[in-house]
């Protein structure tokens, strides 16, 4: 422990503290910009290139920024001296010099650090008139959109993208002024191995990196007479979209949720945990088979589409690994073309489904050509609990004041096994419970798996038995986890028979498309701890018991894994090249 | 299954340059600076073939072409030209001068000559007003240039004197 004193304040902290660290533990608030600690992915974003966090240390000329200056034995730190403050406005007026001024039509406005900032320092006014960089914007993924005229250079998007991820799409490109951090060769978007993840949304301080909203396009829907708009609901949003209306992290606000989208003017307001469902169904039914020698083991879990694309591009050699299941998402648009067109009479190319998911890869994921049938997408819109939330404020809903409503049926029914698939851990989980029973003939007693669950560990090993067999499960969350997991796979090192794999550090609840979260993980432990919560309410809680989608099987699909069901709800993986 | 759109033979000998590494990491400033001396320059299929080779992202190898003013992704001819397109050097008919070195060098699209031995540029004005129309190459200065000039001052630089 060394001795430090901050504002007059001592205190004692331990070897390799940070000023800003010590500073919190003085209770003393020091702004910053650029830095982000996410202690619990491992993320430290420690580029120190934006210098609002300048305090002054006595004995030194210069002054020093907090965030990337660790502590001495007897440090005498001031972070509210005249200089301190001036230097600190100075370096957010030079960053607003070369930042466009549009805050009132922005997409990050209200959410913008920067714009925290000038406003928690009082500017009024930017002395210095600097030249505009300008670049070119980038849709072309259809899910993450780039505006780097809005980029303040703090290099998150690169170190998320990097170290936790490990799909180091980004770089900074060029010298001096027209420096920009950006994809190899100035690509578009859709032509580098970007995942879609949208971790680097997340992080990204600024709307330099947010999603391609399709709010217009859902309003647009919505007011045509001619079409038969139908929703669907990820298990994440609902632990995590009271957050946009002021609630609790944590909060489940599932029959509001559903009460909002109807008045919204959605014909039918369907779960994806329905799909989420049938997808169990299907993938245990494929992972019994192969226990039973047809296919290679493990078995991956695919539904999520971001992770798919980092196999695509990193694993090719790996792709008859990946079960064949289409996302849940995916198998509940076309389900909704099919089995619910022909049941209820409406012409399937008057159907729009629109998703609303914690996710930016989905935006891509329909786009992809082998989800389509017959060119048309099976999934019209995807929007993030972000877009969904701007829908409820512009409809003028009060969000907080509805009442509690439920789905609709058929494709409304779910399990606590699906509301789980928001979760790392939850997948498998879920798979368990099913493939538990159908193997063994027997009720599981206790359908909670502990082992596979958690936060803070990106892998995670579990040993089930059943009957006779120890089942080895594989859980990681993250890309750099999943892509650990793998390497040991291929090069033999570890053996599983079935594992887990999500995208985003955390699963679905920290999806790049969910409210921002401005470095709090806390707020993505609490949704965790809702969708157990959400899981224990449910009366039904194996997928194979959901009474909807045992009609769905017996009224249209036939046996589970036949023929029809692997038309509509199975799809293939194409190898892609790292770039 | 990976295809690069250039020259085989050379791409060739850039990967044999690579295996003989031992270390290689830290090897990509030395590796882009190979590769343009066999390439002339660097275009993106030989950067991404280089960040497979050496299995680091391509962004990087991006970042780092682009850092380096050295470094190229446009060919440049092994010699370059320049004509001054100044006031004074424009007056005096240094477009024409430009359009007499662009046909005898068959250039019809971008700067360079298709055989790659001259690269031909314009620039603002030079400074060199008393001597225009100005022609430089690879530097050096050619003062008061006219059309008639044109073939023998591009001899000089061919190998083996005039080939046609
Ligand atoms: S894009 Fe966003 S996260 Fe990335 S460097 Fe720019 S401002 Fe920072
Ligand atoms: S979306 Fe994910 S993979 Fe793509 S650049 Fe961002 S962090 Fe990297
Ligand atoms: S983990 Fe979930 S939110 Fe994240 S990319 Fe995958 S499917 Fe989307
Ligand atoms: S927050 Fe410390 S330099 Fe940016």
């Amino acid at each position: 422990m060394i001795n430090v004193t901050i504002n007059d304040i001592k205190l004692k902290v331990p070897e390799g503290t940070t000023i800003l660290d010590a500073a919190k533990m003085a209770n003393i608030n020091i702004p910053t910009l650029c830095h982000l600690n996410l202690h619990d992915i491992k993320m430290v974003n420690r580029t120190a290139s934006c210098r609002v966090c300048l305090v002054e240390v006595e004995g030194r000329r210069n002054l020093a920024p907090a965030c990337a200056t660790e502590c001495f034995e007897g440090m005498v730190i001031k972070t509210n001296t005249k200089r301190a403050i001036r230097a600190r406005r100075t370096m957010v007026e030079l960053l607003l010099s070369d930042h466009p001024t549009d805050c009132l039509v922005c997409e990050k406005n209200g959410n913008c650090d920067l714009q925290k900032i000038a406003a928690d320092l009082g500017i009024r006014q930017i002395r210095f008139e600097g030249e505009q960089s300008t670049y070119e914007k980038d849709s072309s993924s259809g899910a993450l959109y780039r505006n780097p005229d809005k980029c303040i250079m703090c290099r998150r998007c690169e170190t998320m993208c990097n170290e936790v991820q490990t799909c180091s799409v980004y770089s900074a490109v060029d010298r001096g002024f027209e420096t920009v951090v950006g994809p190899a060769f100035n690509l578009p978007m859709l032509d580098t191995q970007c995942t879609f993840c949208g971790q680097c949304v997340s992080v990204c301080p600024t709307a330099a990196l947010t999603e391609v909203s399709y709010v217009q396009d859902v309003w647009n829907a919505l007011h045509d007479p001619d079409k038969y708009v139908i929703v669907q609901t990820a298990p994440a949003i609902r632990v995590a979209l009271g957050e946009e209306f002021g609630l609790k992290p944590g909060t489940i606000v599932t029959g509001k949720m559903v009460a909002a989208l109807r008045r919204l003017g959605f014909k039918k307001v369907f779960d994806t945990d329905f799909a989420a469902d049938v997808t169990i169904v299907e993938e245990s039914k494929e992972f019994i088979d192969r226990l039973n020698g047809k296919g290679r083991l493990p078995i991956l879990t695919s539904c999520c589409p971001s992770w798919v694309k980092f196999i695509e591009h990193q694993f090719p050699e790996l792709l008859d690994i990946p079960s064949t299941c289409k996302s849940p998402h995916m198998m509940f648009g076309a389900i909704a073309k099919t089995y619910f067109a022909e049941k209820f009479n409406i012409p399937a190319d008057k159907i729009v489904v629109v998703s609303v998911m914690p996710c930016i890869a989905k935006k891509y994921e329909i786009q992809r050509e082998e989800l389509k049938s017959d060119g048309v997408e099976n999934v019209d819109y995807v929007i993030t609990t972000r877009e969904f939330a701007k829908m409820i404020r512009e409809a003028g809903i009060d969000f907080t004041k509805l009442p509690d409503e439920d789905f609709d049926n058929p494709l409304g029914e779910s399990t606590g096994a699906s509301v789980i698939f928001g979760t790392t851990g939850g997948v498998i989980e879920a798979a368990l419970r099913t493939a538990y029973e159908w193997v063994t003939g027997e009720t599981l007693q206790d359908v909670e798996f502990h082992g596979v669950r958690g936060f803070e560990d990106g892998l995670k090993e579990a040993t089930v038995k059943l009957k006779d067999m120890e089942l080895k499960i594989g859980v990681a969350h993250g890309l750099g986890n999943a892509r650990r997991l793998l390497e040991d796979i291929r090069d033999g090192k570890r053996f599983y028979h079935a594992i887990e794999i999500m995208a985003c550090p955390g699963g679905c609840i920290d999806g790049g498309g969910q409210p921002y979260h401005h470095g709090n993980l806390e707020i993505v432990k609490a949704r965790m701890n809702a969708i157990y919560e959400e899981d224990r309410r449910k009366p039904i809680r194996k997928s194979h018991e959901n009474p909807a989608v045992i009609k769905l099987y017996q009224e249209y699909l036939g046996e589970y894994g036949g023929h029809k069901a692997h038309k509509i709800l199975h799809t293939h993986y194409t190898p892609r090249e790292t770039i | 299954m990976a295809k690069y759109d250039v020259d085989s033979e050379k791409l060739k000998r850039l990967e044999d340059y690579i295996d003989s590494i031992e270390q290689k990491e830290g090897a990509l400033i030395g590796v882009l600076y190979k590769a343009q001396e066999i390439f002339g320059y660097l275009p993106k299929d030989v950067q991404l073939f280089i960040a497979r080779k050496l299995k680091i992202p391509a962004a990087k190898v991006f970042g780092v072409t682009t850092f380096y003013s050295y470094f190229t992704m446009e060919p440049r001819g092994k010699h370059v030209i320049n004509v001054c397109m100044g006031t004074a050097c424009f007056v005096k008919g240094a477009d024409k001068v430009l359009e007499e070195l662009r046909k005898q060098l068959n250039i019809t699209e971008g700067n360079m000559s298709p055989d790659g031995m001259f690269t031909v540029d314009s620039l603002r004005c030079v400074g060199a007003c008393g001597l225009a129309p100005v022609v430089m190459v690879d530097g050096k200065v050619y003062g008061r240039v006219k059309v008639e000039d044109v073939k023998a001052i591009l001899d000089e630089y061919r190998e083996g004197g005039s080939t046609q």
